[in-house]
């Protein structure tokens, strides 16, 4: 793997970056030293606010003027701190290139894609503009996009996320870089586009040779891609080493902490997550100790005093923790909240019914005609039952928000039917469908967007109590029990939401979701704009409250290692429908349906050796668009079980829509005519 | 002391009148809100102004022994003096008397004018853009309708009509003629906000959509309302002054801050009492307008908080 002996491509040493800011002077990156070789894949790990993208940026040059950068960063020896923004733009794009994190903005919306990778060539000295335009359609094919000489004409708002995130790796690729650094590259993308963009940037490596810093939070992407991973905190590496010894023997308890507070796909449901207790320090006034110290476990008096250097423990690992000399301690770190759960299969809470939401597309400004439609969701049916966690889980676009919005709207629906609780919502009156209103709450996904930033938090808490007519003095008594309830202190209700972190913030949207003590809570993406360590406290807290409470959830995600963790049972969408539905484990450990295959197949797993050994099944192109379905069935365009089928076969696929039927025990249903049952993991 | 802010609090807090409502005294973010403002100590000195502007113009005129219409025929245009503390005008009135009796006028007409104007905006723009349908088009019909009507051309016709009434009806006029363009950029901000997933999550809880243009959408953009209404109350002052030449509102004998301003810009050098008092009385009243309008503006803006907290920590 590494080769120490060769000189790095760049080497960062006691870099430190700060800024000026309201409080006082940031200091985002705190004396990072690390290492590149040719062809190694370097994977920086941490938490938002963490220093990651900020020490890149250094590297890069591209940090704003008020920051304040020391310390020494050389690439091929020689030293880029210093030099003035004309010389680093010899190098940067040349010979350093960067894959950002937003590919929506990372391309010019007004030129083809084929003319910007050209420019990348011939702003750096390259050939005729013939040439770069040649040499930039066959870069283009390179990173996999069909058609290459075609759609090089394109402009990127005709292309989609993953497809212009490759444009980008055909960009930072076009002038044969020694260096990548890649941040964030596939966080904006869908799962089964994320694995074939990671696909791509690991032929962008052999092609090139390039040594490659991927900086993500993600631990099951560096599992599958880092030769070596750093994992920073508050600024500084805490642990460095080759990619298996950071997953078997990790020795910083922050590393141990971050590894056991994600959600697996390999491991059983219902297992408790470990998350790490509190929030990460403030960079503006840090402490004299260690700054992980007192969301630490193994916190002894000497950490609080000093801080502890990045240490060797092995040849090749190197660890920042007093205690790291020390055998490993045996594993529980923590007792994690016990999570079972006992499904009685009581009553059903809500049932959905063939239910379609088609939404008209217009055209013409006065007359205002239908030139089609597009079908968000498209005759689905499910049942939830009392106390039981329903995952939905799909791409973006397959139709899940507009379901839960259907469902939530508890009106009549175009065609199907609804039911909470046994009452049919289209036979409601304004009254009862107030009252129905208790019984089913919601808690959003952006924990910023969902809480009125001008509304303090009691205000947040009591809203729905004030809009079903509770007295006022009840209120007061039971807004500071809901903030104990989800792990908060009751004299947080004077504050505004701003003021708490982004898990805080969920912890109080599914205060407010349970103020009125539903018996359905709906979850949209609850837990995808948190960091993994937040991440897993708040899914314990909803496991904790489901048994405690005996709700019903209905867990929409996209990331089906979340909902495995606290799912009984799941549904997988695929443009408008249900391709399969069932128990948890059956779906989990025998999916049938081949769309359902390669999702969990494309879900990478924090764990190199099981990583690397996995069978991927990787989709080609993309979710077509639902104002366009393919006849027959809708997956047929990116399956691989059609494409291996004989054209005999395959006109079934084409012609006939495939109806959900039984094919396993405890109503495993799936969608296809040709499901197979296949183990993915 | 405090009976005295309470009081005119209303009034003056009333720039972002859409908010007010929301101060529900118990409520924990009126007392909040209240807490954050009196920090602001700025802000409550333009209240304390307001309160001072409308003290002085209605008891000053005990301590005058001259009328605003009384004329003296022993001074004409003499500076001030112990006699007359604000000089006398070309006809020998009382300067003094006459800016406070302008005074009395042009707060009221400016302050009413300025949330009267807004509050419209603020209920014709949020119902626009939260209802949307055909209450959207049919508000936005009468906008555009009476954007490009001439105001003057409509207070021409109705002018005979008026004639002689109370001077209020002048500020209805000046208001009906303010809120348009204002209006439609409520709607505007009303049809982001009413996306955003915390008006979802209200309206998914049972609340009624008058609440959550209350509680949630007008507070949301309550700087841009209570900027709008500050920029008002001073510009209305002055409008009114061109009003009054269409032979409409406050006529001569009577006078307003915006009648003596105009009389008075043309000996603004070589009778600068004429002119002074009556400017500088307005240029305060702006200032305390504004400034209790910035204060409100950061008590319900929580970004702000630190800002006014450090301020106050100072």
């Amino acid at each position: 793997m590494t080769d120490h002996v060769t000189e790095p491509v760049l080497s960062v040493d006691d870099l430190t970056v700060s800024f000026p800011s309201e409080q006082g002077r940031v200091t985002a990156v705190r004396g990072l030293s690390y290492r590149v070789s040719p062809g190694e894949v370097l994977g920086i790990v941490g938490e938002s606010g963490s220093g990651k993208s900020v020490s890149s940026m250094a590297v890069m040059g591209l940090l704003p003027p008020q920051a304040k950068v020391t310390g020494s960063i050389r690439f091929q020896g020689r030293e880029l701190l210093g030099r003035s923004d004309v010389e680093l733009s010899q190098i940067r794009g040349r010979r350093i290139s960067m894959i950002f994190q937003d590919p929506l903005s990372a391309l010019t919306p007004v030129y083809t894609v084929g003319d910007q990778v050209a420019e990348a060539l011939l702003v750096h000295g390259a050939q005729s503009r013939q040439a770069a335009s040649a040499r930039a359609v066959e870069l283009l094919d390179l990173v996999g996009i069909p058609g290459a000489a075609r759609r090089a004409k394109s402009f990127p708002h005709e292309f989609s996320g993953g497809m212009r995130q490759r444009v980008v790796i055909a960009m930072a690729i076009a002038n044969d870089p020694d260096l990548i650094i890649a941040d964030e590259p596939t966080t904006a993308l869908d799962v089964t586009v994320q694995a074939q963009v990671l696909a791509v940037l690991a032929t962008a490596r052999e092609v090139t040779g390039a040594g490659i810093v991927l900086i993500t939070h993600d631990l099951g992407v560096v599992a599958g891609l880092a030769d070596r991973v750093q994992v920073m905190y508050a600024g500084r590496t805490v642990e460095t080493a080759p990619v298996d010894e950071i997953f078997y023997h990790p020795r910083m308890p922050y590393t141990r902490g971050l590894l056991a507070s994600i959600p697996r796909l390999d491991t059983g449901p219902r297992q408790p997550l470990i998350p790490i207790e509190g929030q990460p320090p403030s960079l503006v006034s840090l402490g004299p100790g260690c700054p992980f110290a007192p969301r630490c476990l193994l916190v002894i008096d000497h950490c609080l005093t000093t801080e502890p250097d990045l240490a060797p423990v092995s040849d090749t690992q190197r660890s920042a923790c007093h205690r790291s000399g020390e055998a490993a301690p045996p594993a529980p770190l923590v007792s994690g909240v016990e999570c079972y759960n006992t499904v009685s299969h009581s009553r059903v809470v809500l049932r959905v019914e063939h239910l379609v939401r088609h939404y008209p597309v217009r055209k013409g400004a006065i007359l205002r005609r239908q030139v089609g439609t597009v079908r968000a969701v498209d005759d689905i049916s499910f049942e939830l039952r009392e106390q039981e966690t329903l995952g939905l889980v799909g791409e973006s676009g397959c139709g899940k928000t507009s379901a839960l919005m259907e469902i939530l709207n508890l009106a009549a629906p175009a065609h199907g039917r609804i039911e909470v609780l046994g009452t049919d919502v289209s036979a409601l009156d304004r009254r009862r469908r107030m009252q129905l209103r208790r019984d089913l709450q919601v808690v959003f996904q952006d924990p910023i967007a969902s809480l009125d930033p001008r509304l303090p938090v009691f205000d947040v808490l009591a809203e729905p109590l004030r809009a079903h007519g509770v007295a006022t003095t009840e209120i007061r008594r039971q807004v500071p029990e809901l903030l104990r309830m989800v792990g908060l202190r009751p004299e947080h209700a004077g504050r505004y939401p701003a003021e708490f972190s982004g898990g805080q913030r969920q912890r109080i949207g599914i205060a407010r979701a349970l103020a009125l003590e539903p018996k359905v809570l709906v979850l949209d993406e609850p837990v995808s704009a948190l960091d993994v360590s937040i991440q897993a406290g708040v899914l314990n807290l909803l496991s904790e409250l489901q048994t405690r409470l005996g709700l019903a959830l209905l867990f929409v995600a996209h990331d089906l290692a979340v909902v495995r963790h606290i799912a009984d049972r799941v549904a997988v969408m695929y443009l408008g429908k249900i391709v399969e539905i069932g128990p948890i484990n059956a779906v989990y450990t025998g999916p049938q349906h081949p769309y359902t295959q390669a999702l969990l197949s494309a879900i990478p797993i924090p764990d190199p050796a099981k990583e690397r050994a996995r069978e991927r099944i990787l989709l080609t192109g993309d979710l077509p668009s639902p104002a366009d379905v393919p006849s027959g069935c809708r997956f047929r365009t990116r399956c691989l079980r059609y494409a291996a089928l004989t054209p005999g076969l395959q006109s079934r696929c084409e012609q006939e829509e495939p109806a959900r039927e039984q094919r396993g025990e405890d109503g495993h249903e799936s969608a296809c005519h040709y499901a197979t049952a296949h183990a993915v993991l | 002391m405090s009976a005295s802010i309470t009081d005119p609090h209303s009034t003056a807090a009333s720039p972002g009148s859409p908010a007010q409502p929301l101060i529900e005294g118990r409520s924990g973010r009126g007392r909040l809100v209240l807490r954050r403002f009196l920090r602001h100590r700025l802000s409550v000195i333009g209240l304390v102004c307001i309160v001072a502007l409308y003290a002085l113009a209605f008891l000053g005129p005990l301590f005058t022994p001259w009328g605003y219409a009384e004329q003296d025929p022993t001074a004409y245009l003499s500076p001030p003096s112990a006699q007359h503390w604000f000089g006398t005008s070309q006809i020998g009135e009382d300067v003094f008397a006459q800016t406070l009796r302008g005074l009395q006028k042009s707060l009221t007409i400016g302050l009413l004018v300025g949330i009267i104007s807004t509050t419209i905006a603020a209920v014709v723009g949020t119902a626009a853009g939260y209802f949307g349908g055909w209450v959207d088009r049919a508000l936005m019909w009468v906008v555009d309708l009476l954007l490009v009507i001439p105001a003057f051309l409509i207070i021409a016709i109705l002018s005979p009509a008026f004639r002689g009434k109370t001077w209020l009806i002048l500020v209805v006029l000046l208001a009906a003629f303010s809120w348009m363009i204002t209006a439609r950029i409520v709607r505007g901000l009303t049809l982001s906000l009413r996306e955003r997933e915390f008006v979802l999550a209200a309206r998914f809880t049972g609340v009624p959509p008058w609440r959550i243009i209350v509680r949630h959408i007008l507070p949301n953009m309550a700087s841009i309302l209570i900027i709008d209404a500050t920029i008002t109350v001073g510009t209305a002052i002055l409008t009114e002054t061109g009003l009054s030449f269409f032979g409409f509102g406050v006529q001569p004998p009577d006078v307003s801050l915006g009648t003596l301003i105009a009389n008075g810009t043309n000996s603004a050098l070589t009778f600068p009492w004429l002119f002074l008092f009556s400017g500088g009385l307005l240029v305060l009243t702006v200032l305390s307008v504004n400034s209790v309008g910035d204060g409100l503006r950061d008590a319900l803006d929580p970004t702000s908080a630190r800002g006014s907290r450090r301020r106050s920590g100072d």
